[in-house]
C-alpha cells in the first residue's frame, strides 16, 4: 500500500521483526512508564526528587539498574510452593500483555495483525492475566498471597464488565470492532459537519472514556483499586513470595499492561496514532510518536489517581463496579444506540 | 534447590509424598467444608509499624478473633529503673514513646520534683510546655500523613514526614537531640533556648497550620478515606475508659477528659487558654479528626506560650547528687498518645525503689481483641492506624 | 457526653487549689480525698485498712478478700470509670549487687531495711492499681496485700476489661496469680521463661554476666599488650 518499507521482505521475516518489536515494547513501555511516573512524577508530587544520580540525567538509569539487579538475585522458591505453577505464573501475566499489543495499531501499516474483532480480542486476552495472578497466589502456599489472589480474581472479573460496556459505546459509534477501523472512524469523522480535527470519541463518549479509565485502573490493580497487592495489609498480595527475575516479570507485566491499557484508551477515545491532516507515509512515521504522546496523557491520569487516593475496601470496590459503573455503562450504551439510530 | 537440611529429606526419614497427596485429595473429596484461616499479621508487617504481632482468625476476609502478641521489643525498663539513678532514668524513658521523647520525660521529672519538693522556675515550665506541645505536633503531623499511607494513599505520608522535619529541627535546635532530647533535669532544664529560636518557631507554626489544611483537604476530605474510616472501629466512651484507652482516642469517643485541663495542674497549662476537642462518633475517622484539631490547638498553644514566656533562670537550686526523700507519688501527663504516668516509690536513695510505667499505647492496644471482632481485614489496618500506637510505648 | 461534662469543669477547680495547699502543709485535709474516703467507707466498711496521702494523691489500702469488691465500688459509687493501671510491688530490700569486693558500684544503694510505702503493707508483695474518673476528674490508688507463700488476688477483668494485660504483666513479673482472669498467659516474656523478673531477688542479668561498666570501650594502640588496657578497669579482665 505504501512505500515505507520498500524492501522485499518475506512474511516470515516480517513476522519475526514484528514479534521482536512487540517484545521490545513491553519492557520498554514498562521502563518509560515506571521511570516517568513511578519514579519521577510521584517523587515530585511528594515534594522529593526521586533518583537523581544513576545515568547522569535525573536518574534515568535507575530502573534499568534495578532490572539488572533483579536478574542477579537468587531465585527463591518457597518449599511448599507448587513449583511448576509458581514458575509459570509471571510468564502468563506477561504473555497476556504481549498478546494485547498484537492488535494495537501504531500507524496505517504499523500493526502486527489488524483483526476484525480487535477490541474483543484485546479485552479477552488482557483478562488472561487473572489466571496468572490466581496461579501465583495459589502456588505460593502463602496465606497473604492466597488472599491477594482471590481478591484479584474477584476484582478483575467484576471490572471486565464496565470495561466492556465502555468499549461497546465506541464500537457502536464506529461501526467496527477493528482497532484500525476505530482509528479511521475518528480520523475521518466530523463534529456536526466540521471535520477539522476528525471526531475523537472522547468528545461523544466522554462517559465511556471515564468508565474505561476507572475500570482499567481496577484491571491494573492500581490505587484506589489495589486491594490485591495492598502493601499495608497483604504486604504485596499475590507477589509476596516472588523475588528476582520472577518479580521483575510481574513488574514488567504490571507496567506493560498499564502501557497497553493506556494505548487502548488512546486508540479508542483519542484517535490513536492519527493526527488531523496527516495521512499516508507521514502518518506511518509520526504515528508511533503521536500514539505515545496520547498514551502518556492517559497514563498520567491513571497514575495521578494512583498516587493520590487511598484504596477502597473489597466490598466497596465490588459495590462500585456492580452498583455504579455497570448501570452507567448500560445507560451510556443505550444512549449511544439511540443516537446511532436517530442520526 | 538443595533442601538437604530439611529433616524430611534426611536419610532414614523418608516421606511418601505421593501418599500424602492422595490422602489430601481423599480428604477434599470426603468433606468440602470451609475452615477458619489463622493468619499472623506481624511481627514484621507494615501495618504494625514495629513488632506487634496480631494472630487473626479469619472466615474469608472477616475477622473472627484477634489476639495481639506483644513483647518482641520489651526492654524491661521497670527493672532497669531500679538500677539507675534519677538523672540516668530520663535517658532511658526517652525511648518509651520515641516519637515524643520529650513528653516522656516530663511526668517522671515531675514525679521526682514533687517528691523532693522542688519546683522548676516558671521559664523552665514554659519551655517544657512548649517542647511538649512541639512533640505532640511532631507526633500528630506524622500520624495525619501516615494514616493515609495505611489506607493506601502514598503521598500524604511524605507530607507528614516533611512537615514533621520542621518541628524536629526546632526540637534539635533547642535540645540538641532530634529524637531523644534528654533535656529535662530535675529542677529545670539543661539550657535556655538558643538565640533566634522563638522567631523560627513562629514561622514553623504557620507551616504546620498550612500542613493541617493540606491534610484536611487531601486525606480527611477524601471520599474514599471517609468511606474507609466512617463507622469503622467504634469505641463507645465507657468501654474505652474501662479498657484504659486514653488521650485523643478517648476524646474521639466523646469523653471530654484532658489531663492538661482536668488533671493535677502541671507545667504552664493552667496559664494558657485552649480548647479540648471531642468527637461523638468514636470511629476511626473521629480519631483522625480529633488529632487534626488537636494539632491546630497545639499550634495555638505554642504561640500563646511564646508570647507569655517569662524571663528568669531555667534551673532551680538542687543538690549536685540528687537524693529523693522516701515517699510515693503518681505523676501523670497528657502525652500525645494518651495518659502517661509514673508511679514512683522512693526509699531515700539516689535511685527509685520501684517505678511503674503507665504508658498510653499499652492500654490503647489492649482493646484490640474486643475491637477487631467482626471487621474485615482491611479494617484491621484502618483501626490499627487510627489507634496510633508506638511499639516502644507498648513494650516498654 | 461532652455537653454535660463542660459544666463540671468549674467545681473541679477546688481540688487543684487544695492540692497546692497540700504541698505547703500536709495538715489540711483534701476535700476530694474526704469525699472519696467517705464514699469508700460507706460502700466497703471494714475492708478499708488504711489510707494515706502520697504527694497529693490518695492511696487506700484494702483487705485482700475485698479486692474485686473494691473494683466494683470504684466503678460504681466512686464514679471511677477509667482504669489507669494494675501493678505489683515487691517490698523486699534489694540484695546488694555482686558479693563482697566486686560489688556493683554503679547502681544506687538502697536501704537494707524493709520499709513499706504509703498506707503500709502486711508483707512482701502488694498489688496496687490506679483508677480515675473521666467525669469528676479525680483519681485514687488502691493497694492490697498479697500473701507471699501463695501470692494470689482476685482479678479485676470482670469489672475493668482493661485489667487483662496489666494483670498478665503483673503475673509474669511478680508471680502473683489473679483468680478469675480469663487467660493468665505470658505477655512480654517468652512462653518458657522461668522466674519473675521484677521480684527483688531476681538479679538484673546483664550485671551478673558482667559487672558494670564491663570492658571499658577504649581500644589500645596496635601491638600494645591487651592486658595493659584492661588492667585498670574493674571486671574487664574476663575477656
Amino acid at each position: 500500500m505504501t512505500t515505507t518499507l520498500a524492501l522485499q521482505i518475506g512474511w516470515g521475516t516480517t513476522l519475526a521483526l514484528k514479534t521482536v518489536i512487540v517484545l521490545a515494547i513491553i519492557p520498554l513501555g514498562a521502563l518509560v512508564l515506571g521511570y516517568v511516573f513511578l519514579l519521577k512524577m510521584m517523587s515530585h508530587m511528594q515534594s522529593r526528587l526521586g533518583p537523581m544520580d544513576p545515568g547522569g540525567f535525573h536518574g534515568w538509569f535507575q530502573l534499568v539498574g534495578d532490572g539488572m539487579k533483579f536478574l542477579q538475585k537468587e531465585d527463591i522458591m518457597p518449599e511448599q510452593a507448587d513449583k511448576r505453577v509458581f514458575a509459570t505464573a509471571p510468564a502468563v501475566v506477561v504473555i497476556s500483555t504481549f498478546l494485547v499489543f498484537l492488535v494495537i495499531p501504531m500507524g496505517p501499516d504499523l500493526v502486527v495483525k489488524d483483526l476484525d474483532v480487535g477490541v474483543f480480542y484485546a479485552l479477552a486476552v488482557s483478562s488472561l492475566s487473572v489466571i496468572g495472578v490466581l496461579m501465583a497466589g495459589w502456588a505460593s502456599a502463602n496465606k497473604y498471597a492466597l488472599l491477594g489472589a482471590l481478591r484479584a480474581a474477584g476484582q478483575l472479573i467484576a471490572y471486565e464488565l464496565p470495561l466492556l460496556l465502555a468499549v461497546t459505546g465506541v464500537v457502536v459509534q464506529a461501526n467496527t470492532m477493528s482497532l484500525q477501523g476505530i482509528v479511521y472512524a475518528q480520523q475521518d469523522g466530523s463534529i456536526f459537519g466540521w471535520s477539522g480535527v476528525g471526531n475523537p470519541f472522547i468528545l461523544t463518549q466522554f462517559v465511556g472514556f471515564l468508565l474505561f479509565v476507572v475500570a482499567a485502573q481496577a484491571e491494573l490493580t492500581q490505587t484506589p483499586f489495589d486491594m490485591p497487592v495492598a502493601e499495608s495489609e497483604l504486604v504485596a498480595g499475590y507477589m509476596v513470595e516472588y523475588t528476582g527475575f520472577r518479580f521483575l516479570f510481574f513488574f514488567i507485566g504490571e507496567f506493560g499492561t498499564a502501557t497497553a491499557f493506556a494505548a487502548l484508551a488512546a486508540t479508542l477515545f483519542l484517535g490513536g496514532w492519527s493526527l488531523p491532516w496527516v495521512h499516508g507515509d507521514a502518518a506511518n512515521w509520526l504515528g508511533p510518536i503521536v500514539l505515545f504522546v496520547k498514551l502518556m496523557f492517559v497514563a498520567f491520569l491513571m497514575f495521578w489517581a494512583r498516587f493520590t487516593y487511598p484504596r477502597l475496601r473489597e466490598d466497596q470496590l465490588q459495590a462500585l463496579a456492580w452498583k455504579v459503573l455497570i448501570p452507567i455503562g448500560l445507560v451510556n450504551l443505550l444512549v449511544t444506540g439511540v443516537f446511532k439510530v436517530a442520526f | 534447590m538443595s533442601t538437604t537440611e530439611s529433616p524430611a529429606n534426611a536419610p532414614g526419614f523418608e516421606v511418601d509424598r505421593d501418599a500424602i497427596r492422595h490422602l489430601a485429595d481423599a480428604q477434599i473429596n470426603v468433606e468440602l467444608d470451609t475452615g477458619d484461616m489463622i493468619i499472623n499479621l506481624g511481627p514484621q508487617h507494615p501495618a504494625t509499624h514495629g513488632t506487634l504481632r496480631l494472630v487473626v482468625r479469619l472466615d474469608g476476609e472477616r475477622v473472627l478473633a484477634a489476639d495481639p502478641v506483644i513483647g518482641y521489643m520489651h526492654r524491661g525498663y521497670e527493672k532497669l529503673t531500679e538500677f539507675r539513678t534519677y538523672p540516668q532514668i530520663t535517658t532511658l524513658i526517652n525511648r518509651i514513646d520515641w516519637l515524643s521523647s520529650f513528653a516522656n520525660e516530663v511526668p517522671f521529672v515531675d514525679a521526682a520534683e514533687r517528691l523532693m519538693g522542688v519546683e522548676a522556675p516558671p521559664r523552665a515550665a514554659y519551655i517544657r510546655t512548649i517542647l511538649t506541645e512541639l512533640s505532640r505536633i511532631a507526633t500528630f503531623v506524622l500520624f495525619l500523613g501516615e494514616m493515609g499511607l495505611q489506607l493506601g494513599a502514598l503521598t500524604p505520608a511524605f507530607y507528614g514526614f516533611r512537615d514533621r522535619e520542621h518541628v524536629l529541627n526546632l526540637i534539635e535546635g533547642a535540645t540538641g537531640g532530634r529524637f531523644h532530647p534528654n533535656f529535662n533535669r530535675i529542677g529545670g532544664l539543661k539550657d535556655d533556648l538558643p538565640w533566634g529560636w522563638i522567631a523560627e518557631t513562629r514561622s514553623v507554626m504557620s507551616k504546620i497550620l498550612t500542613a493541617c489544611d493540606t491534610f484536611e483537604d487531601l486525606v480527611a476530605g477524601n471520599e474514599i478515606f471517609l468511606s474507609r474510616t466512617r463507622g469503622i472501629g467504634v469505641i463507645p466512651g465507657e468501654i474505652g475508659a474501662a479498657y484504659g484507652v486514653s488521650g485523643s482516642n478517648l476524646r474521639a469517643s466523646g469523653v471530654d477528659w484532658d489531663l492538661r485541663r482536668d488533671g493535677r495542674p502541671y507545667l504552664a497549662y493552667p496559664e494558657i487558654d485552649f480548647q479540648v476537642w471531642t468527637h461523638p462518633d468514636g470511629d476511626s475517622f473521629s480519631r483522625y479528626w480529633v488529632r487534626l484539631q488537636e494539632t491546630r490547638e497545639s499550634v495555638r498553644m505554642v504561640l500563646q506560650l511564646l508570647d507569655g514566656l517569662p524571663a528568669g533562670p531555667v534551673m532551680a537550686k538542687v543538690p549536685r547528687i540528687i537524693k529523693v526523700p522516701e515517699g510515693e507519688v503518681w505523676a501523670e501527663t497528657e502525652n500525645p498518645l494518651g495518659q502517661m504516668g509514673y508511679y514512683v516509690v522512693s526509699k531515700g536513695a539516689t535511685g527509685p525503689f520501684r517505678v511503674k510505667i503507665r504508658s498510653a499505647s499499652f492500654s490503647n492496644v489492649s482493646i484490640l481483641p474486643w475491637l477487631l471482632k467482626g471487621v474485615y481485614v482491611p479494617d484491621v489496618v484502618t483501626i490499627l492506624a487510627s489507634l496510633y500506637f508506638i511499639l516502644g510505648d507498648i513494650d516498654r | 457526653m461532652p455537653d454535660d461534662a463542660t459544666p463540671d469543669a468549674a467545681p473541679e477547680e477546688t481540688p487543684e487549689v487544695a492540692e497546692v495547699a497540700e504541698v505547703a502543709e500536709v495538715a489540711t485535709p483534701d476535700p476530694v480525698h474526704e469525699e472519696l474516703l467517705a464514699r469508700l467507707g460507706a460502700a466497703l466498711g471494714e475492708a478499708v485498712v488504711e489510707s494515706a496521702d502520697a504527694c497529693g494523691g490518695l492511696v487506700v489500702r484494702v483487705a485482700p478478700d475485698a479486692w474485686l469488691r473494691v473494683a466494683e465500688v470504684a466503678k460504681g459509687p466512686l464514679e471511677c470509670d477509667y482504669l489507669s493501671f494494675v501493678a505489683g510491688i515487691d517490698w523486699m530490700p534489694a540484695p546488694a549487687e555482686g558479693d563482697g569486693d566486686s560489688a556493683d558500684t554503679s547502681s544506687p544503694v538502697q536501704p537494707t531495711t524493709t520499709t513499706y510505702g504509703a498506707a503500709g503493707s502486711a508483707g512482701r508483695f502488694q498489688v496496687f492499681a490506679h483508677v480515675q474518673s473521666t467525669d469528676r476528674h479525680w483519681g485514687i490508688t488502691f493497694k492490697t496485700d498479697v500473701d507471699e507463700s501463695a501470692p494470689a488476688v482476685a482479678s479485676w477483668v470482670p469489672v475493668y476489661p482493661g485489667a487483662d494485660w496489666h494483670e498478665r504483666e503483673c503475673w509474669e513479673m511478680y508471680g502473683i496469680r489473679f483468680e478469675g482472669h480469663p487467660a493468665l498467659r505470658h505477655l512480654y516474656l517468652p512462653l518458657d521463661f522461668e522466674g519473675h523478673p521484677l521480684r527483688k531477688d531476681f538479679p538484673l542479668l546483664a550485671r551478673v554476666v558482667k559487672p558494670w561498666p564491663g570492658l571499658v570501650d577504649v581500644e589500645g594502640m596496635p601491638g600494645e599488650e591487651p592486658a595493659a588496657v584492661g588492667a585498670g578497669t574493674d571486671g574487664g579482665g574476663e575477656e
